[in-house]
């Protein structure tokens, strides 16, 4: 019995690290053949296009509620200490730092990550895959490679525009609505954000979650055995990997970025 | 007359299951080769090791001389720069056009200007009779028209070996009967040797130069289309005249009925 539950075990963690080394030696056969796809800037810039136009209203709209429910949060917090001055510096250090980053990431996950492992479940399915091989083209430079591109690159953009919407619903319900003083809020904004520690942290932090996420949706499909059952469990296993990526990712970065 | 392609003691399995045992078959420049059989006999498993997709336990597979399995990665798209693959289902980008779906190779592996390209992909899309449709999607053509437009790609580059896999399958008789021909055409017109794998009878005899016939895995008969017609081998009598029943059973193996329902046990 013991036995048998330690053979249980030992096989899972081997299936496991199996898995792993299988998916970090795709991960550098990507970045091996990228090279390739930026001499071809054109399938990237397409992708970028195509993940961005996908995901831009989502990402501005979400910005704009999270912005506005930080204004209307902060604005009552701060207002129990008389410091409703500051509303701006919280609403911008909260988003540049974490939601936008964050957010972001969670909603590339679900609109373009699991549309990206659809895409590419489908063409093997429909053997795209392998009449791309039989034309001695390679797919992983020529499919995946450019999405994986697109997706680093477009992730860090709209993240900026999530934040840059969401910094506008605070003003919106802070200054607008509730009637903070609107020299402070962009005062304090402007004094409290530091370019380097805060935006830039933040950009890296997107830029991480961008590889993190549009490497799960590549690989799931890449990986998806080419049947619709399996198809769409690969589009919800991108959505649930990627999450958890994103959310270990941020506590490793917040810890190691902002520890002063 | 040289092979293009020669297969020796091929041996290949999926883990236990063997799929192809012992088998050898020579493809001689410039003909139009038939491999039949039925169902799951291994016929697309044949195509897929001559492409390099997957390795024999034993044996080889040599294209004009070349061991495809010694060849690494370069080497093997080199090879695969010479030929042209049709598969079951076209397998069409189904986000390109017509037009683009045929013009990819010629843009992948060529520096042609665009003109050219336009000229060549035009010409493609006529020998197979779907010029006037080069602007549609492939959700907008038909199957039949979607597996000429596969063999419009598959020759865009002039390969010395195109490979059919199921050209025939699912198509109404007419779409049938130009693929057919198309076959034997473009493989005349261009010299090059063709593999076609099918297992409809009247279209294979009719457009092949010789016929390889295979069954579990291996090869059962062999000859012209003339040959096997008149042939007295029982499978091939099966396969050429439908048979429900012969060397081919039409029960899977295992219990009987008998068993099943209990009635050996009571007897």
């Amino acid at each position: 019995m013991i036995a048998r539950f330690l053979g249980y075990i030992g096989c899972s963690v081997r299936e496991g690290l199996a898995a792993l080394g299988f998916a970090i030696r795709s991960f550098f056969s990507i970045l091996r053949v990228s090279p390739g796809a930026f001499r071809r800037p054109g399938l990237i810039s397409e992708q970028i296009h195509f993940i961005g136009n996908y995901s831009l209203v989502i990402i501005a709209v979400s910005g704009l509620f999270v912005g506005m429910v930080l204004g209307l949060q902060g604005y009552y917090t701060l207002n129990q200490y008389g410091a409703e001055q500051m509303l701006g510096q919280v609403v911008a250090l909260s988003l540049v730092r974490e939601l936008g980053p964050v957010v972001t990431a969670l909603l590339f996950a679900g609109r373009a990550g699991t549309s990206l492992t659809a895409q590419i479940g489908l063409m093997k399915a429909g053997e795209q895959l392998s009449a791309m091989e039989m034309m001695a083209i390679n797919p992983v430079q020529r499919v995946l490679a450019p999405r994986f591109w697109a997706g680093v690159i477009a992730m860090p953009v709209l993240a900026t525009v999530f934040s840059a919407v969401g910094v506008m619903g605070g003003y919106l319900v802070g200054v607008k609505l509730i009637g903070v003083d609107e020299g402070s809020f962009w005062a304090q904004m402007q004094s409290g954000v530091d370019v380097r520690a805060d935006v830039l942290n933040g950009v890296i932090k997107s830029f991480i979650f961008g590889i993190a996420v549009t490497f799960t949706a590549l690989f799931q499909g890449y990986q998806a055995q080419p049947t619709p059952e399996d198809v769409s469990r690969a589009t919800t296993r991108t959505v649930v990997i990627a999450s958890l990526l994103v959310w270990g990712l941020n506590f490793v970065m917040t810890a190691l970025m902002f520890n002063k | 007359m040289s092979n293009l392609v020669e297969i020796r003691d091929l041996h290949f399995a999926y883990g236990e299951r063997s799929i192809l045992s012992n088998l050898r078959m020579d493809f001689p420049r410039g003909k139009l080769i038939a491999v039949m059989g039925g169902s799951g006999c291994g016929k697309t498993t044949v195509l897929r090791l001559i492409g390099g997709q997957i390795r024999p336990q034993r044996g080889e597979v040599r294209i004009g001389g070349e061991v495809v399995h010694s060849l690494d990665t370069q080497g093997l798209y080199r090879l695969r720069r010479r030929m042209g693959m049709l598969f079951q289902f076209g397998a069409l980008f189904t986000d390109l056009s017509v037009f683009d779906n045929v013009a990819f190779p010629l843009r992948e592996h060529t520096d042609l200007p665009e003109e050219l390209i336009r000229d060549l992909v035009l010409m493609k899309l006529n020998a197979v009779g779907l010029r006037n449709a080069h602007r549609l999607k492939p959700a907008e053509i038909s199957g039949g028209m979607a597996r000429r437009v596969a063999v419009a790609r598959a020759v865009a580059l002039d390969p010395e070996l195109i490979m059919y896999d199921e050209p025939f399958a699912g198509l109404d008789p007419i779409s049938m009967g130009v693929t057919a021909n198309l076959i034997r055409n473009l493989n005349d017109a261009l010299g090059s040797t063709s593999i076609l794998v099918s297992h409809d009878v009247q279209e294979c005899f009719a457009i092949a130069d010789y016929v390889y016939f295979m069954s579990a895995g291996k090869i059962v008969a062999e000859g012209t289309p003339t040959e096997l017609r008149v042939s007295t081998d029982p499978y091939v009598r099966q396969f050429v005249n439908a048979e429900p029943d012969g060397p081919v059973p039409f029960h899977y193996p295992g219990k009987t009925l008998a068993d099943d329902l209990g009635l050996g046990a009571r007897t």
